[in-house]
């Protein structure tokens, strides 16, 4: 069947984008301020509380002070937040007030330290496990106990000990991405088919060769399952680990736009959030990709 | 002494209750000479490939031992591979590093010219020249159990230990790499201990077929000598008079146990009293 233009699912896509901001839009307009009815110390009562202005012809107007904090802004206004803060997405205005792109690299630096470390640990403290059933075993039960607290939940603690939100943020990371990296790798070192150590006993291969010949490769699907999970709450995790502990990123940025109550703000938080995860998980399903092979 | 030999060797397993073993298999003893190509065959569950496990130092026995030209074997090694019935390469190597990965191993020393000229002349001694670079999933079971033969040839072992190894290709490609093993068998005259379901397989390579009881508690009953003369070949070996003569015992004597495990169930323990095995001779 020949895919014509208006089958292709970009279209559609754009066509749901289109009916979604329009919707978004039509829903967020709030009427102008109609002072008809009202009588001149209603309209000095509204005017003291800031609700409404006047305007150079002597009418009358919301605030648009206020408006940015009443009800839900529309498309427009978190457009022109959006342009505004990545025309400034390079600029360092203060301590706390650094550009957008400086942000998304606090994060993704924090996260990938993080995810890494905890990948590290996980796989080989996971390639052990596999191999040893006994020892699996007996940390097993630990393993459950661990795996299903909130990364978050350790927060408070790991702030105590290691006394910098810094790396407090970074422990977070590595909590929540240890353990499903952890558990799906002695998964898969213990069920890589028989045979295949077999092969290597007989043939005499090293411990080392051993572990990157034959366990890593046959295990690697997956390892890399496992990856993607912890991957997932990783990331779930760094943004509330920033907001809580005030350490500059895009999730500081989320909460920041909160305190101000700037609700576009808090919105374009939130767009970029999601394409930090996307570009993020695209790298990976890249990585993904080498390493996994079909029986 | 003989180049390998299998002595009083038991294999006693937990039951399924926890308390208690079960045997599965009691006082083996079998000797085998230097380039003599012996089978075994037997029932589903009546230990062979376990047997071949031992030797092959894969599996422990519970009592006796297997001496290797004059040395216990104690684990796996290089003097005894094994090819398995489900092939076991690596699924994420290609055909070449399948073979040159046991080739390296086997000889530490050689430079790399040296390893490929040896891996590339195994592989096309099965046949699979042009097919280096592919990996095991883009193969037939018949080429990857070339792969795994020719695997196994070129790390020239002393014992070549066959587990099954042609169960899981389809009839018509079994037979031509019978032929083709017959022939790298002739070529090398390695010692090999292969343990089949196929009657025909076992007449047409070995040079004795090993009878195994049904288990728990099997033994070698008896050791029929395949006195066709060689170089045999598929077509040749079915028109000597004592072909069915040699089939049709081996055939009864697994017709015969398979009934009697219907009749008396398992775990009877009468008919095992370890005795020597019998010894059939179809001589002309």
């Amino acid at each position: 069947m020949k895919i014509t233009r208006t089958q292709h699912p970009f279209f559609i896509s754009i066509f749901f984008l289109g009916i979604f901001l329009l919707v978004w839009h039509v829903a967020t307009i709030s009427p102008t301020f109609d002072p008809t009815g009202k009588t001149e110390e209603e309209l000095l009562v509204l005017e003291f509380n800031g609700d409404i202005v006047q305007t150079d012809d002597g009418g009358y107007t919301w605030n648009p002070e206020k408006e940015k904090v009443k009800g839900v802004p529309g498309p427009m206004t978190v457009a022109e937040k959006a342009w505004i803060e990545l025309t400034e997405a390079f600029v360092i205005k203060g301590t706390n007030d650094h550009g957008i792109a400086f942000l998304v690299g606090y994060t993704v630096s924090r996260f990938s330290v993080g995810f890494l470390a905890a990948s590290g640990v996980a796989i080989l403290v996971g390639i052990l496990l596999g191999l040893n059933q006994m020892l699996f075993r007996a940390l097993n039960p630990f393993i459950q106990i661990l795996k299903p607290i909130s990364p978050l939940a350790w927060m408070p603690l790991l702030l105590y000990t290691v006394k910098d939100p810094k790396w407090t943020a970074i422990m977070v990371v590595f909590m929540a991405a240890i353990w499903p990296t952890l558990a799906t790798t002695a998964f898969g070192v213990n069920s890589l088919r028989r045979e295949y150590l077999q092969v290597a006993a007989i043939l005499q291969l090293s411990w080392v060769k051993r572990l990157y010949k034959v366990i890593l490769p046959g295990a690697a699907p997956t390892i890399v399952n496992g990856l993607r999970i912890s991957f997932g709450s990783a990331l779930v995790a760094v943004v509330p680990a920033e907001m809580l502990l005030g350490e500059l990123g895009v999730g500081y940025l989320s909460w920041i736009e909160w305190n101000n109550l700037d609700i576009a703000g808090v919105i374009f938080a939130i767009l970029v959030v999601g394409t930090v995860g996307v570009l993020l998980d695209s790298g990976f399903n890249k990585l993904a990709g080498l390493v996994t092979y079909h029986e | 002494m003989s180049f390998l030999s299998i002595d009083h060797l038991s294999k006693y397993f937990p039951n399924h209750s926890g308390n208690g073993t079960v045997c599965i298999f009691q006082d083996v003893t079998v000797k085998i000479d230097k380039g003599e190509f012996v089978t075994v065959i037997g029932h589903s569950g009546c230990g062979k490939s376990t047997l071949l496990n031992i030797i092959a130092g894969l599996d422990t026995p519970t009592e006796g031992g297997v001496i290797l030209n004059r040395q216990e074997v104690t684990g796996p090694g290089l003097d005894r591979m094994v090819v398995f019935q489900n092939f076991a390469l690596m699924p994420w190597m290609t055909v070449f590093e399948n073979v040159a990965l046991a080739v390296r191993s086997a000889y530490p020393t050689w430079s790399s010219q040296e390893i490929n000229a040896h891996v590339n002349k195994y592989i096309a001694l099965v046949g699979l020249t042009g097919a280096e670079t592919k990996k095991p999933t883009a193969l037939s079971g018949g080429m990857k159990q070339r792969v795994g033969l020719a695997r196994a040839f070129s790390i020239e072992p002393k014992v070549l230990l066959l587990d099954e190894p042609f169960a899981q290709i389809d009839a018509l490609t079994r037979g031509v790499i019978q032929e083709e093993l017959v022939q790298m068998w002739n070529a090398t005259r390695n010692t090999v201990f292969m343990v089949t379901h196929d009657v025909d397989e076992a007449i047409l390579l070995s040079d004795r077929i090993m009878l195994m009881t049904n288990g728990p508690s099997a033994r070698i009953a008896e050791i029929v000598d395949v006195t066709i003369p060689r170089p045999r070949s598929r077509e040749t070996i079915i028109d000597d008079h004592r072909y069915y003569k040699i089939r049709n015992h081996v055939i009864h004597f697994l017709v015969r146990h398979a009934s009697r495990e219907r009749e008396h169930g398992a775990g009877n323990q009468t008919e095992s009293s370890p005795s020597d095995p019998v010894s059939i001779n179809f001589s002309a």
